[in-house]
C-alpha cells in the first residue's frame, strides 16, 4: 500500500510535543565519575557514613563489571560514563511550594502536573522530582495521619534510616547488574514509601520524573514497602525535554510486600525517543525494577506503558517467595522511528501455590525494534504454581522488527506454565471494515491498536488509562502500512 | 567464548588423521585445516558465557580423552546391526557405519534406482571430488558452532547421497551409525551430505545407536540441500548408549515449492544436543520440524531448532514433545526467524512438555525474531504434569491410576510419533514406549488417529 505508507510516514514526522528546556541554574557536579564524585554526591545530600560506605562498595564493584552487550537486542554507540554529570540540583533547597521557582512550576503546568489545588481535585499526591532533588512533596500531612511515609529518598535516609537500611538493596542488591550497581553508587534521589500494617493508602501515589539540565543522567532510586495487610497503588510517569545528547537513565525500583499486602505499580513512560530521522538524542532507559512478595498472599502488579525513550531495557520482575503470592505483569511497549525496546519480566516462583500472569503487547512501527524477553522459573518447592503468559506483537510497516524470547524453566510436576505468543499485522479486512463505515484510516488504526492493548489498559488507574490511550494515539499517528 | 577444558586430544587426533590421509584432495585438506583452526581458536563452548549453550554444559565431553574409533565388524556389531536394520525389503539402501567408518559387508546398496548415487563419502570423494567440493561444508557453518568446526576438521567418512532430477525413491534410505568403542572411550564424526536436484521424492533416515553401557562421543553433521519441487521426508532416531554423548547439527536448505518434513526422536545418550537449522531459500517451500524426546534417569537433551524464513510465502510448522522422567533435564530452544523480505510467512510452533517426576527439569525458550510485517507467527509452550481430570476419567471407568498415567503418557508422545511416515522408526518408538510403560506391544495410536487427515 504505497499511498498509505506515505501517509503514515507523513504522520509519523510529528514533532515531540513535550520538548522544552527550563532554564534554571543548576548546582552541578563536574562531569566524570570517580570516588570523589560519589563522595561529592553523598556530601551534597548530607548523608550519614553508612550510606556513603554503601555507595562506595557499589562503585568499587561496578569497576569490576562489564556492560552487557551480547544478549540484549539493542544497539547503541558506547556510553562515555566519564562525560556525564552525576549530580545536578535546582537551588536553593525549598521548604514549601511557594518557594518553588515559578519557571519550574510553569514546566509542570506545561506537563499538566497538578501540583497545587488541582492535586486535591485529582486526588493525587505528587512527589515531583525535578532533576535530582525532590522539589515539592504534597499531601504528606494527610498521609502522615495514616502513618504512611511518602517522601523523597534523601529525606528517608535522614528521617527513617532504620527502614532504609533494612530494605534498601534487599531486592536489588548493589551487585545485581551493571546499571543497578551504577545507580547504587551515584543515585541522587527518588521516592520512598512505607505503608504500615493494615493500612490502605487512601490515594494513588505519584511521582513525575522529569529530566532537565543538559548532560545529567538521572539515577533515581525508589523503595516501596507495604507492611502486613497494606495496600498501595503507585504511579510513575515521565516526559523529558528535547535535547541532542543521549541521556542515560538508570533507575532502580524495589518493592517489598509482606503478608497479605498488595502493591500496584503503574508506569507511563514517554521520554524523548530521539530524532525521528536519525534516532539521535533519545533517552537510554536502563532500568532495574523488582518486587519481592515476601509474605503469604502478597501481590505485586506491574503495569507499564512504554512509548518513549530511544532504548528501553527493563524487566520489572516478581520474586514470589510467600506461599499463595501473586505476581502480575501487564505491558504495552511501542517502538516507532528508531526506537529499540528490550523489555519483559521475570517471575521467580519460590513459594507454594504461587501464581503469575504475564500479558505483553508489543507494537513496532517505523524502523523500531521491539523485543519481549521474559523468564518464568518455577522452583522445585513451588508446588501447585501456575503461570500464564501471553505476548502479542503487532507490526506496522515493513521495516520494523518484533521479537519474542521467553525462557521457561519448570522444576516440579504439580505446576503448570503456559506460554503463547503471536505476531501479526493489522488485518486489511479490519481496516477495510472501518473504512467502509466512514472511519479514517488513522482513526481506524488507533482504534484497533487500542483494542489490541485493552487488556493492559484496563489494569491502569483511571487517570493513567486516559493518558496512555492518548499517548499511544500520538506516538502512532499514521504509522500504518 | 573461552575454553572450558583443553581440546588437546582432538588436536592430536587431528594430526594423526592428517598423517594417514596425506594424499587426499587439496581443497578438502584445506577445509579440514581451516575448520580445525577455528575449533582451536574457540574451543568447547562455555555454558556460562555462550547464550546458545547456556543450559547444556559440555565440560564432561571436554574432559574425557576420546580416541578416534576404529572400523570393526564383530559379533557384537552384527547383533546391534540386526536389531536396528530395516531389512532389505524395507529400504532402498542401507549404509552401516561403525565408529564413523563405512562397513561394506553390513550394508546393502544393490537395488538402487536409476539416478540415485549413494556411497560412503570416502569413496565418493575419490570418484567425484569436484562435484562434492561445491556442496560439502557450504551449509553447516563452522563459525557458528564449535562442534561443526570439530566435525568438519575430521571429515573422513560418512554418507553421500545424490538424487538426480525427477527421481522418486519409494523406500527409505537408511543410514545406521553404530558406535562400539573398545576399552577406551572413542569419538566419531559422521558426516552426511544429501543433495536432491529438482522434483525429487525421497525418504532418508538416520539412526544413531551404540553398544549398551559403553562410553563414546558422536559428533554428527548432516547437510541436506534440496532443489525445487522436492518432497523430502527425514527421520532421525537417536538411541545411543546411556553413557554416550551425542551432538548433532543438521543444516537444511530448501528450494522453491519444496516440502520438507523432519521427525527427530531422542531416547538415548547421557547428554545430547541437536541443532536443526532449516532455511527456506525458495518461495513456497514448506518445512515441518517435529520432535519427540523420551528420557529419564539423569539424561539431558537439548534441542535447538531454527526456522529461517529467507523468502516470502513460506509456511512452516513445528511440534516438539518432551516426556521427562527421573532426574532428566530437557531444553528446547526453537527460533522462528523471518527476514526482512519474507512477507506472507505463516509459521506455527508448539512445544509441549510432560513432567513425570518432581526431579525432572524443563527449559523452554520459544523465540520469534521477525523483521517483516505481513506475517502470521505464533508459538506456544506448555510445561506441566498429566491432567488429573483425565486420570479421573479413566479411573471412573475402572482403569487403575498407573495404567491411566501410562496410557496418557503414551498418547501424549504418540501425537508426534504417529506422524512419522517411516514405519520401522514409528514402530520402534511405539514399542519402546509400550515397553517402558508396561503396555501391550501391539498398541498402535496410529490406528486410533487413522481418520485424522490433518496429520502433517
Amino acid at each position: 500500500m504505497p499511498t498509505e505508507t506515505t501517509e503514515i510516514e507523513n504522520l509519523a514526522n510529528r514533532e515531540y510535543k513535550w520538548g522544552f528546556v527550563t532554564d534554571i541554574e543548576a548546582d552541578s557536579a563536574p562531569p566524570g565519575l570517580n570516588e570523589d564524585i560519589v563522595r561529592f554526591i553523598s556530601h551534597k545530600k548530607g548523608e550519614p557514613q553508612w550510606m556513603l560506605d554503601w555507595r562506595l562498595k557499589a562503585y568499587r564493584h561496578w569497576l569490576t563489571m562489564e556492560e552487557p552487550h551480547a544478549w540484549p537486542m539493542i544497539n547503541y554507540p558506547p556510553i562515555d560514563y566519564q562525560s556525564a554529570i552525576y549530580y545536578s540540583a535546582p537551588k536553593p533547597k525549598l521548604k514549601s511550594l511557594d518557594e518553588v521557582d515559578p519557571e519550574l512550576l510553569k514546566t509542570y503546568e506545561k506537563l499538566g502536573v497538578p501540583v497545587q489545588e488541582r492535586l486535591a481535585l485529582a486526588g493525587v499526591a505528587v512527589d515531583a522530582v525535578f532533576d535530582s532533588v525532590s522539589v515539592a512533596t504534597t499531601f504528606q500531612k494527610q498521609l502522615a495521619e495514616k502513618g504512611i511515609i511518602f517522601c523523597s529518598f534523601g529525606e528517608a535516609v535522614q528521617k527513617h534510616p532504620e527502614l532504609v537500611k533494612q530494605y534498601m538493596g534487599s531486592v536489588v542488591p548493589y551487585s545485581d547488574n551493571y546499571y543497578a550497581t551504577l545507580n547504587s553508587a551515584v543515585f541522587t534521589d527518588g521516592s520512598f514509601v512505607y505503608i504500615p500494617k493494615g493500612v490502605k493508602c487512601p490515594m494513588e501515589l505519584s511521582t513525575y520524573f522529569r529530566i532537565n539540565a543538559r548532560n545529567t543522567g538521572q539515577f533515581e532510586r525508589t523503595l516501596i514497602i507495604a507492611d502486613e495487610g497494606a495496600f498501595v497503588s503507585y504511579l510513575e510517569g515521565c516526559t523529558a525535554p528535547q535535547r541532542d545528547e543521549n541521556q542515560l537513565h538508570a533507575a532502580v525500583v524495589e518493592l517489598v510486600a509482606m503478608d497479605n499486602a498488595t502493591i500496584k505499580y503503574s508506569t507511563v513512560q514517554n521520554w524523548y525517543p530521539g530524532d525521528p530521522e536519525t534516532g539521535r538524542g533519545g533517552i537510554y532507559n536502563f532500568v532495574t525494577k523488582r518486587g519481592a512478595c515476601r509474605g503469604v498472599n502478597s501481590k505485586i502488579t506491574w503495569t507499564q506503558v512504554e512509548t518513549g525513550s530511544a532504548i528501553t531495557w527493563k524487566y520489572p520482575s516478581c520474586i514470589l517467595q510467600g506461599d499463595n503470592s501473586v505476581g502480575e505483569f501487564y505491558s504495552v511497549a511501542l517502538t516507532n522511528h528508531h526506537q529499540q525496546a528490550d523489555t519483559g519480566t521475570k517471575m521467580i516462583h519460590i513459594g507454594k501455590n504461587t501464581k503469575s500472569t504475564i500479558v505483553s503487547k508489543g507494537i513496532s512501527a517505523g524502523v523500531g525494534q521491539n523485543t519481549y524477553r521474559g523468564l518464568v522459573k518455577i522452583l522445585k518447592g513451588a508446588t501447585n504454581s501456575r503461570n500464564y503468559t501471553q505476548c502479542d506483537s503487532l507490526l506496522l510497516g515493513d521495516k520494523c522488527g518484533a521479537h519474542t524470547f521467553p525462557y521457561i524453566d519448570v522444576r516440579n510436576t504439580t505446576s503448570r506454565a503456559e506460554h503463547e505468543a503471536s505476531t501479526s499485522k493489522i488485518g486489511d479486512d479490519q481496516l477495510f471494515y472501518c473504512k467502509t463505515r466512514g472511519i479514517a484510516l488513522e482513526d481506524a488504526v488507533n482504534m484497533i491498536v487500542n483494542g489490541f492493548c485493552k487488556e493492559v489498559f484496563r489494569e491502569l488507574p483511571m487517570e493513567f488509562a486516559v493518558e496512555a490511550q492518548k499517548l499511544l494515539g500520538v506516538s502512532l499517528e499514521g504509522s500504518v502500512g | 567464548m573461552t575454553q572450558v577444558a583443553d581440546s588437546t586430544i582432538h588436536l592430536s587426533n587431528y594430526s594423526l588423521l592428517e598423517e594417514s590421509a596425506a594424499n587426499g584432495h587439496a581443497w578438502l585438506r584445506e577445509l579440514r585445516r581451516a575448520a580445525m583452526e577455528r575449533f582451536k581458536e574457540v574451543g568447547f563452548p562455555n555454558s556460562k558465557t555462550n547464550e546458545e549453550w547456556r543450559h547444556t554444559n559440555v565440560a564432561p565431553i571436554a574432559k574425557i580423552p576420546f580416541k578416534l574409533g576404529q572400523q570393526r565388524a564383530d559379533s557384537t556389531t552384527r547383533a546391534i546391526q540386526s536389531n536396528f536394520t530395516f531389512g532389505e525389503h524395507h529400504t532402498a539402501a542401507e549404509l552401516v557405519f561403525v565408529n564413523g567408518q563405512f562397513v561394506q559387508e553390513l550394508s546393502q546398496l544393490e537395488k538402487l534406482p536409476r539416478g540415485v548415487t549413494i556411497q560412503n563419502l570416502d569413496q565418493a570423494l575419490s570418484q567425484d571430488g569436484e562435484g562434492i567440493k561445491a556442496k560439502l561444508g557450504r551449509y553447516a557453518d563452522v563459525e557458528k558452532n564449535p562442534f561443526v568446526a570439530l566435525n568438519t576438521g575430521f571429515i573422513r567418512d560418512g554418507a553421500y547421497i545424490q538424487i538426480a532430477r525427477s527421481v522418486t525413491v519409494d523406500q527409505p534410505i537408511h543410514l545406521l551409525f553404530i558406535s562400539q568403542p573398545g576399552h577406551e572411550p572413542t569419538v566419531s564424526h559422521p558426516r552426511v551430505l544429501f543433495i536432491a536436484e529438482d522434483n525429487v521424492e525421497a525418504t532418508i533416515v538416520e539412526s544413531y545407536v551404540g553398544a549398551e553401557g559403553s562410553q563414546y562421543f558422536t559428533n554428527a553433521v548432516t547437510e541436506i540441500v534440496c532443489g525445487n519441487d522436492c518432497r523430502i521426508d527425514h527421520a532421525k532416531l537417536q538411541q545411543e548408549s546411556l553413557d554416550a554423548y551425542h551432538i548433532a547439527t543438521m543444516q537444511v536448505d530448501l528450494g522453491a515449492k519444496t516440502t520438507f518434513v523432519s521427525h527427530a526422536a531422542t531416547i538415548g545418550a547421557k547428554l545430547s544436543r541437536n541443532d536443526l537449522n532449516c532455511t527456506m531459500a525458495g518461495e513456497h517451500a514448506y518445512a515441518t520440524l517435529n520432535g519427540v524426546v523420551l528420557i529419564g534417569g539423569t539424561q539431558h537433551c537439548d534441542n535447538h531448532t531454527l526456522l529461517d524464513h529467507a523468502v516470502p510465502n513460506c509456511p512452516s510448522h513445528e511440534l516438539y514433545k518432551h516426556v521427562l522422567a527421573g532426574r532428566a533435564t530437557g531444553v528446547f530452544r526453537g527460533k522462528i526467524l523471518v527476514r526482512k523480505d519474507a512477507q506472507k510467512t505463516d509459521s506455527k510452533q508448539n512445544s509441549k512438555t510432560l513432567l513425570l517426576s518432581d526431579d525432572a527439569n524443563m527449559n523452554s525458550q520459544p523465540a520469534l525474531e521477525i523483521y517483516a510485517d505481513d506475517v502470521k507467527c505464533t508459538h506456544g509452550s506448555t510445561i506441566g504434569p498429566l491432567d488429573e481430570e483425565m486420570i479421573f476419567y479413566f479411573r471412573s471407568r475402572g482403569i487403575s491410576y498407573q495404567a491411566a498415567r501410562h496410557l496418557l503418557t503414551y498418547a501424549f508422545a504418540a501425537d508426534v510419533t504417529r506422524r512419522i511416515k517411516v514405519e520401522p522408526v514409528r514402530r520402534r518408538l511405539e514399542d519402546y514406549m509400550a515397553r517402558q510403560h508396561g503396555l501391550p506391544q501391539d498398541l498402535r495410536i496410529t490406528d486410533l488417529g487413522a481418520h485424522d487427515e490433518a496429520v502433517l
